[in-house]
């Protein structure tokens, strides 16, 4: 069964084309346990904006997004409190990523022209209605397949590894009471 | 309407009749390879899994350990393949880059399913095989179910016409295919044609490692008497190819002819519409020269690289590592003698890992300095310093501008 997704509002962070993901997760934060990798996305691109960004943020990119490595670069915009990402388009290892996660993300058409800084975001990814509650503008796009829209109403991949046993009890018992955040 | 090639692998593979760009599938999955780096970030030992004899566990990012983060996941690593009785077990000593070892022992095979946690698992596409780069995530999933979904993008073909001149590479085929054409972003790339035959085994795997950086899904070779001969060799019998049907539907069929091609060279950042042939490239002094890596780090790279090293040295100033794509790579280089002239000219060689080609360890740039690699991936930051700047050539390319100190074409050496 899939739990219901409801419709996501935020505040939306607008970054521009091919952002890859040596510029989102860089090998030498690797070195770092998760929440101190998360401290470098972004740094040369925008340097001091994950001082800046608060839990239930949106990111809003343009083409390309997120060409690249197999990273979980999705998992450190979970540690800094991203509440969804929005694409003109995404690379798909990358997309897979965030669903596969447990974060939301949808393909927008102009989404960079239709969102600006600071404007408010709402994406629905069961109906792939989004407006900007800035503008007044709305539009649809596409919604996500149900098997996607299963693995994100789940909270990704890993509790759903953890509610069919995979997973040792009490690793899965603290992914499911939502305070396993940190193993993804 | 007929199928394309991996068309076909998936509809197989999935038990439909056919599938069609825009549909999603769900597959199982043939052989799951997991590498070091899986194991040394938040690794939790799984209660139960899919089958061991579909599992290979390969070190190669971070080994020999650089650190004691990598040190646990190696510790991991060996608990788990102990656990779960895994045979394809490529520890330190019998390692190499997952892609390479993939190729080595045959764990790729045509028309069937190989998902890797490393972006290049498209390297395998070479051979036929249905295979993609997953997250760490994704392939836990992998590993313990047996199975996953794709959704399938269209496919754009590459017809090669002529034949590959001498000095002339896959690396320069593909550069040349990704300054003409961009991105490919949720597409699949297929490539065939007649001049196909030329090219060799090393320089398919080369694209086929490369479609990564253009962004594409899936990039997928066809079967013929190359492959067939290179399969043989290392123990691969009995399966079916995925054959692409002569009226399958392509986004773009696009023509490379393979007669007129020069060494490309591709400037710092992205390979997507910023490669020019050499002759064109400004005049760089380089600080470091780097041949290794899943693309570029097998035994006729470095073959081609001790054909122009031999009896010249590398250039004050620079400094020109050599990276075996394997443990059996740097063993065959060894007993060939490519290793003694490498060195001999100046060249450090180092253990087989992917090392330098992700920035890790092993050859990191500083502030300022200008590389030429023959890895991977060229994008600001990623052997190091964002202050540095990566250009990317082929082996022959990267030996003649570490004798020179500056970006050369290797036929002016030849």
């Amino acid at each position: 069964m899939t739990p219901s997704i409801q419709p996501i509002t935020g505040r939306a962070w607008v970054f521009g084309d091919a952002l890859n993901t040596d510029a989102m997760y860089p090998a030498h934060a690797m070195k770092l346990d998760l929440a101190e990798a998360a401290k470098h996305v972004f740094a040369q691109v925008r340097p001091g904006w994950t001082d800046l960004v608060r839990p239930g943020d949106i990111l809003v990119a343009g083409k390309n997004f997120g060409v690249g490595s197999s990273r979980p670069v999705p998992t450190l915009f979970q540690h800094l409190g991203i509440a969804a990402l929005i694409a003109e388009e995404f690379n798909s290892l990358f997309l897979r990523n965030a669903i596969n996660a447990g974060l939301p993300a949808l393909t927008v058409p102009r989404a960079t022209t239709f969102f600006s800084d600071g404007d408010i975001a709402t994406l629905d990814v069961t109906t792939g209605r989004y407006a900007n509650q800035t503008t007044g503008a709305e539009e649809r796009t596409a919604p996500l397949p149900d098997l996607v829209l299963d693995i994100i109403g789940n909270g990704g991949v890993l509790p759903m590894l953890a509610r069919a046993g995979y997973l040792p009890e009490a690793v899965a018992g603290l992914l499911l009471s939502g305070a396993g955040g940190g193993l993804r | 309407m007929g199928m394309t090639m991996i068309e076909k692998l998936l509809a197989r593979k999935a038990g439909i009749p056919r599938v069609q760009a825009g549909d999603t599938v769900v597959v199982d999955v043939d052989m799951c390879v997991l590498i070091d780096l899986q194991f040394a970030t938040t690794w939790v030992q799984p209660v139960r899994i899919a089958d061991p004899e579909r599992v290979a566990v390969v070190m190669d990012h971070a080994v020999p350990a650089p650190s004691l983060k990598d040190a646990t996941g190696g510790t991991h690593a060996r608990a788990f393949v102990k656990e779960f009785g895994i045979e394809r077990f490529y520890d330190v000593g019998r390692h190499g880059i997952c892609h390479e070892v993939i190729a080595e022992n045959g764990l790729a095979r045509p028309g069937e399913i190989l998902a890797c946690t490393d972006s290049h698992t498209c390297a395998a596409g070479a051979y036929n095989t249905g295979a993609r780069g997953l997250g760490p995530v994704e392939m836990y999933a992998i590993l313990c179910t047996g199975s996953t979904w794709f959704q399938v993008s269209p496919t754009v073909r590459y017809e090669l016409t002529g034949r590959l001149p001498g000095y002339v590479s896959g690396k320069d085929i593909f550069l040349h295919i990704a300054a003409t054409w961009g991105d490919a972003t949720n597409q699949n790339l297929e490539y065939g044609g007649p001049g196909l035959a030329s090219v060799p085994m090393n320089d398919r795997r080369t694209i086929a490692t490369q479609g990564a950086e253009i962004s594409a899904d899936f990039s997928t070779f066809g079967v013929d008497d190359v492959l067939r001969s290179f399969l043989a060799e290392r123990g691969v019998t009995g399966f079916e190819a995925a054959d692409a049907d002569p009226d399958a539907a392509y986004l773009d069929v696009r023509t490379v002819d393979l007669d007129g091609l020069e060494p490309y060279v591709a400037r710092p950042g992205t390979v997507s519409g910023n490669a020019v042939p050499v002759s064109d490239i400004e005049h760089r002094r380089l600080d470091q020269a780097f041949i290794g890596s899943c693309a570029n780090g097998q035994l006729e790279d470095l073959r081609i690289a001790a054909e122009i090293l031999d009896g010249r040295t590398v250039a004050p100033g620079v400094r020109l590592l050599v990276t075996p794509a394997s443990q059996q790579v740097y063993r065959e280089a060894m007993k060939a003698g490519y290793l003694q002239i490498l060195a001999d000219a100046g060249a450090v060689v180092t253990n087989s890992t992917c090392g330098a080609c992700f920035g890790y360890h092993m050859g990191v740039l500083g502030p300022g300095e200008v590389c030429l690699t023959s890895s991977t991936r060229n994008f600001t930051g990623r052997m190091g310093s964002t202050e540095a700047e990566i250009f990317m050539a082929a082996p022959a390319t990267v030996a003649a501008s570490a004798v020179t100190g500056y970006i050369t074409d290797p036929r002016s050496l030849a």
